[in-house]
């Protein structure tokens, strides 16, 4: 008899539907509050529908030991908000009202999440059925004054980035809010998987984030692993891990790079956006695809890596290791660049956490986590990855962990490399098994990736929750831009590098 | 009458190909090729060959912006001497008009800015004006040390009055103004450390971003008349920093373009081994620029 409120599991686990108990609202709520107290964190957390109509809402949360703990309850007709207690849920409550049309009671700033209709016909703002839903149109935070003034920047920007809207209310250069609004891209992807059982799942997942095609793709591979209660071929598993460490390494570096264009720095930059197409070749020579699309599929992965081309990754990495030293190296040199990464965009350790900041972006705030170490996946069961951490903060934390970072996936590429597992890269993945619940985490380059898949009798998705970490992270980015000067807010923003399109998905 | 060709022809055929050299020692610097030497002529090419687009909310400030802009620097050009020839324009006092050609053609630009009622625009026109504020006294004292040293008012002679001798005579009060000026030729033509060019980031931008709403012949216009702009300071920095002077007249062009070219190529180095400053360091180094220069002046009245 399970006499906690809750079933606790492991990444890449699943559970049967009726050992999870069905809390009532009330208790559901007190427990997600009462294990946040004792330092659980939340990853995911919200509703579906049975064909009743009837909504239930999910948490999933992540501790110590491992462990990761599930709770349902079924919603009433009002939520009541318990943002004031644990801040990380704010958006995941203002995205459950926006999903399924529960008001949220006592929510600090209760407006819509990415502008979409809700999939139950119920609207928690009470707008119309034929009324028009735009995009950021409506209430942004304001500050009042003669000396202050509000500035507009997006949805279409200068440069070639994705689209969202952020609204800055200054004093002078100085910014005191900044509001993050998004959704121009929502292309309804949880919306498509509720009720499909296909393999064509996998296409989607891949165009989550275009730069985390790895990331994502694994977290859903090993749902479906989970569903059909079987285990990838440790080959696959170490192809996986080196594909995921190649994302990691491009991404950084590529960002290194355009934090060094950011403040006009332009030796690195040219380097770094060069070494990016290095590392992103790499992962091309394994699927053929630069950024990892067709390679990771439940079961397995699609390509194997032969010796030959394994004897030629390692020494490619090792002239592009020597590169990517030295372009960096020039940042770290160069006062000038250091005068500007130093107590910019500074995130406090106790912001942070409150907001529940997964990633480089948490762990350059000095909070220790990392899903490769707190909830292992794949190979990162088996081989030990040292923890890295910066304690300020501020751009420089951030940019020096992601160095740190990617001399660390250097080496676990290498490790790999030097001795892939023999036998098979790809093994059956049969059809999942119904009425389940799987929880998958992945430490993407962004961060904590989590997928949750609920399956109907029949083995179909009823539902399928995914969180980017960019989700958690926008928030970061905002608190950032407190009382900074609002010059540097490009320079902040290169520094999360969030994404638009993992959080609209 | 021939040296007043040449400085016509210069003046106005030059500016652009300094863009072209900083640009290819940039690239160089960052280990490409970079675009042709004339690049900048193409690009102003294919700007006067496009149409314009004008808000309506914008009046005929916004439209006058670029005209005025650009007259009053090609005004300016005509009072400055180049490599050692008397400029084509010249009287006694022409030194106040010629900081005050700049100032109106920056008061234009930053009035056109605010004329199209965007916030970008706004800010953009707030920063220049709060650095123009502390460049100006650089720009001014430079000229009352440079006229002390050289008894004159007019442009035309305070500028070609240095030379080794006075190095040998007032080093010290120049090398505070070489170094005041330099900075003020890099903040004048929003060169890295102080702006950037090339970004794309409207809210780092301080002369960029009150452009944003020009197009086609216009933006030319101001593209033109920012090279006008380096070219005439760089001029004015090298009066004061390399009075070279070779007695045939053609040669002493020859130097004049040389040494041009090779500012060009400076200012391309320090762009690539530097950052830009934080905006709020940007009035602390001008201010530093003032405080050389009120050196400088102290040393000549001394």
């Amino acid at each position: 008899m399970n006499r906690e409120p809750f079933r606790s599991i492991q990444n890449g686990g699943s559970c049967a539907l009726d050992d999870l108990p069905l809390l009532p609202q009330d208790d559901f709520l007190q427990t997600i509050v009462a294990l946040t107290g004792q330092g659980w964190r939340i990853a995911s957390y919200f509703g579906s529908t049975d064909p009743a109509g009837r909504v239930t809402l999910w948490c999933v949360l992540t501790g110590s030991q491992s462990r990761i703990g599930v709770l349902r309850a079924y919603a009433g007709e009002r939520l009541p908000s318990i943002s004031s207690a644990c801040p990380d849920v704010h958006l995941f409550e203002r995205e459950i009202a926006e999903q399924w049309g529960i008001p949220v009671d006592g929510h600090p700033w209760f407006k819509p999440v990415r502008y979409q209709r809700s999939r139950n016909g119920r609207d928690a703002w009470g707008r119309g059925r034929d009324e028009n839903i735009l995009p950021c149109v409506g209430d942004f935070f304001r500050v009042s004054g003669d000396e202050v003034h509000e500035v507009a920047v997006g949805p279409v920007h200068a440069g070639i980035i994705e689209p969202g809207h952020f609204r800055f209310q200054c004093h002078g250069e100085t910014v005191f809010h900044l509001e993050i609004a998004l959704g121009y891209q929502h292309r309804g992807i949880e919306r498509s998987l509720s009720g499909v059982s296909g393999r064509a799942a996998i296409h989607q997942m891949e165009t989550i984030a275009g730069d985390t095609t790895i990331g994502h793709a694994t977290a859903h591979a090993m749902i479906c692993e989970a569903l059909a209660g079987v285990e990838a071929p440790p080959r696959a598993d170490a192809l996986r891990g080196i594909a995921l460490e190649l994302e990691r390494l491009a991404n950084h570096c590529g960002d290194l790079g355009a934090l060094a264009g950011d403040v006009g720095y332009l030796p690195t930059m040219s380097f770094c956006g060069r070494i990016r197409g290095d590392f992103l070749n790499m992962t091309a020579a394994l699927c053929g695809s630069r950024f990892g699309r067709g390679l990771v599929r439940p079961g397995g992965v699609l390509f194997d890596c032969p010796e030959s081309r394994a004897t030629d990754l390692l020494a490619r990495l090792l002239q592009v290791e020597r590169d990517y030293a030295g372009a960096v190296g020039l940042l770290w040199d160069s006062p000038s660049v250091m005068a500007r990464f130093e107590n910019t965009g500074v995130v406090s350790r106790d912001a942070a956490r409150d907001l529940g900041l997964v990633g480089p972006a948490a762990r350059a705030c000095g909070i220790a986590r990392d899903v490769r170490l707190d909830h292992p996946f794949g190979i990162y069961r088996t081989c030990t990855i040292p923890l890295q951490v910066e304690a300020d903060g501020d751009v420089q934390a951030r940019a020096r962990l992601r160095w740190k970072e990617s001399q660390i996936s250097i080496a676990i590429i290498r490790e790999q490399l030097e001795a892939l597992p023999e036998g098979a890269w790809m093994g059956p993945c049969g059809p999942a098994r119904g009425g389940r619940l799987a929880v998958a985490l992945v430490e993407g380059w962004r961060g904590e990736i989590c997928h949750v898949a609920i399956t109907s009798g029949s083995g179909a998705f009823s539902s399928y929750k995914i969180k980017d970490p960019s989700f958690h992270n926008w928030s970061g980015l905002a608190m950032a831009l407190r009382n900074e000067q609002i010059s540097d807010f490009p320079l902040c923003n290169k520094s999360f590098n969030l994404s638009y399109c993992g959080f609209d998905l | 009458m021939v040296d007043g060709l040449i400085h016509i022809l210069l003046m106005l055929a030059m500016p652009p190909l300094l863009f072209g050299v900083i640009n290819r020692t940039k690239a160089a610097f960052a280990g490409r090729t970079g675009a042709p030497f004339l690049q900048p002529y193409y690009d102003l090419f294919r700007l006067l060959r496009k149409g314009s687009v004008f808000s309506h909310t914008t009046t005929w400030v916004f439209r006058a912006g670029p005209v005025v802009t650009l007259a009053a620097t090609l005004t300016a050009a005509l009072l400055i001497p180049l490599g050692n020839h008397l400029p084509p324009l010249s009287f006694n006092g022409d030194m106040i008009l010629f900081v005050y050609l700049l100032a109106l053609g920056r008061f234009f630009t930053t009035v056109a800015a605010l004329d199209t009622g965007s916030s970008f625009e706004g800010m953009g026109a707030a920063r220049e004006v709060t650095f123009s504020c502390l460049v100006e006294p650089v720009v001014f004292i430079s000229l009352l040390v440079l006229s002390r040293l050289s008894g004159s008012l007019s442009l035309s002679t305070i500028l070609t009055h240095s030379s080794t001798a006075l190095w040998m005579t007032s080093g010290a009060a120049l090398i505070l103004l070489v170094a005041g000026l330099f900075v003020v030729l890099l903040a004048e033509n929003c060169r890295i450390p102080f702006d950037d060019p090339n970004t794309h980031l409207e809210l780092t931008m301080i002369h960029e971003v009150m452009v944003l709403d020009h197009s086609g012949p216009a933006f030319g216009m101001i593209l033109y008349g920012a090279s006008l702009k380096l070219f005439l300071l760089g001029a004015f920095f090298l009066h004061v920093t390399l009075p070279i002077r070779v007695s045939s007249s053609l040669l002493d062009w020859l130097v004049f373009v040389v040494s041009m070219l090779l500012l060009a190529v400076m200012i391309g180095v320090v762009e690539s081994t530097m950052a830009r400053f934080r905006l709020v360091r940007v009035p602390q180094m001008l201010l530093a620029a003032c405080i050389l220069s009120a050196f400088a002046m102290m040393l000549v009245l001394r």
